[in-house]
């Protein structure tokens, strides 16, 4: 690792005035710290979020969820007010990575990092979530703008993350057995104004929508919709684990399921 | 440079050490506390797991500037005395290690599991749980049958919430 300051944000407003530049914030540190272990990232500075007490915690109002970006997956998997409003994100958050994984990383730092690959993505995406920041509030969608790449400004901070509770969702996870990332993960949710089905591990930009499978939802979470899809392999990503088609195929096998658990 | 203030297995330790200082390095290499390993540069092994403020954590990806005003426990904290914990003693019992490599992380990791499952375990859950510990050695099946042992052991004993 390359020599680095550390500082410990005493505020958001604080941060703030620290972040941008060559700088970088730190929350878990579960990407960043392996990425400056490497050198494929090497930081002047960095600003540590995780002990802001503004920015943690599960706020349940009503049908909205409100997740403050510093709050772990561990925290998320555990939350007494979403286990009985959601608990399908509680055990959403308990497949991310492993249990020291879980323990430090954020869901602040996970969407800000936009992996290709995370699990959060695909359920903000399809829980039609909105980013809350320092400066503004951007739609989930809008937010993620490609491999690792998000709206996110020079130094603005994600603050919090909202969304409405859906009528049903379900979430499955194709994992590689080595780095327990997706190869595929596919989150659907339903509510008042229809299907949404995000994708992970599989477009070359990262999280996206499925036009066909929600085109084939559209009258309702039914599986047998879903019989004989197929979902074309254009813009999907190839490697040693998979290929284009592979993943094509498996993103229809994943919503099925996925559909499925929603259904159940 | 960063003062780091923090309590490692009882004692209160203070040091000036570099922003990047990790800190598995600042246990290793600072406080001579070498049973915590690095097998990894990845994040995925957990040969350097330890528990920061309660929780079993990967020391090679925090920096020691950020466990500032945390308190540790490594594998050198766990006995008592010459008495082993019981989740040492059930490795033990139960041949859970070979080269003993992977050992320290694992018993960091299986005393917060068994902590988080008050409940109790089983083989299903051990295995789910120990996604985070790569162990090259023992097939895990040893590892797998000291940890049940251990969190039965445990429960009889009452001490399911220790350490
Ligand atoms: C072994 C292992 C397995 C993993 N498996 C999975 C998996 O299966 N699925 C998955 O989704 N993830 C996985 N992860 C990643 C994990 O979820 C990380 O926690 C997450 O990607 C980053 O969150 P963090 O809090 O650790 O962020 P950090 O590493 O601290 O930061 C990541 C990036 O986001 C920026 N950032 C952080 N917080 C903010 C903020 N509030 N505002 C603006 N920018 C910010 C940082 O500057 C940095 O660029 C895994 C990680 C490891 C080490
Ligand atoms: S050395 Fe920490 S996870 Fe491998
Ligand atoms: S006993 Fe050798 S790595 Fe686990």
């Amino acid at each position: 690792m390359y020599a680095v300051n550390y500082h410990r944000a005493s505020s958001v407003a604080d941060a703030a005035k620290r972040g941008g530049g060559d700088a970088k914030y730190l929350s878990g540190g579960m990407t960043l710290l392996p990425a400056m272990k490497t050198r494929l990232a090497a930081p002047s500075d960095l600003v540590d979020l995780s002990r802001l007490e503004e920015l943690r915690g599960v706020r349940i109002s009503g049908r909205t969820v409100t997740i403050g970006a510093a709050t772990t997956h561990y925290e998320v998997s555990t939350d007494a007010g979403l286990k009985s409003a959601f608990p399908l994100l509680c055990r959403f958050a308990s497949l991310i990575g492993d249990p020291a994984v879980r323990y430090k990383g954020t869901i602040g730092g996970s969407i800000a990092n936009n992996d290709p690959a995370a699990d959060y993505p695909a359920a903000l995406v399809a829980l039609g979530a909105t980013v809350v920041t320092d400066k503004r509030e951007i739609a989930a969608e809008d937010f993620f703008t490609g491999l690792f790449e998000t709206a996110l400004d020079d130094g603005e901070i994600v603050t919090a993350v909202r969304f409405d509770i859906p009528e049903k969702a379900g979430w499955e996870k194709f994992r590689n057995p080595a780095s327990r990332y997706a190869i595929v993960g596919v989150f659907v949710a339903k509510k008042g104004d229809g299907v949404r089905v995000a994708v992970t591990g599989a477009g070359d930009d990262g999280v996206f929508r499925s036009k066909e499978i929600e085109a084939a939802l559209a009258k309702g979470l039914d599986q047998k919709a879903l019989d004989g899809i197929s979902v074309p392999s254009d813009g999907l990503m190839g490697d040693i684990h998979a290929s284009p088609e592979y993943r094509a195929n498996l993103i229809a096998v994943m919503a099925k399921r996925a559909v499925a658990q929603a259904a159940g | 440079m960063s003062d780091v203030v923090m309590t490692v297995n009882g004692r209160k330790v203070a040091a000036s050490v570099e922003d990047r200082t990790l800190l598995v390095h600042f246990l290793r290499e600072n406080l001579n506390l070498t049973g915590t390993h690095v097998g990894c540069d990845t994040s995925q092994c957990g040969a350097c797991v330890v528990h920061v403020d309660g929780k079993a954590v990967k020391s090679c990806t925090m920096l020691a500037a950020q466990a500032s005003g945390s308190t540790i426990v490594t594998i050198e904290g766990l006995a008592e005395g010459a008495e082993l914990h019981p989740v040492q003693a059930a490795f033990r019992e139960h041949h859970g290690l070979q080269c003993g490599f992977c050992t320290p992380g694992m018993i960091m990791a299986a005393t917060d599991m068994i902590r988080r499952h008050p409940e109790g375990l089983d083989e299903k859950t051990v295995r789910h749980e120990l996604e985070g510990n790569i162990c090259r050695c023992t097939g895990y099946h040893n590892i797998v049958k000291a940890i049940l042992a251990a969190s039965k052991a445990m429960a009889a004993g009452g001490e399911a919430k220790a350490a």
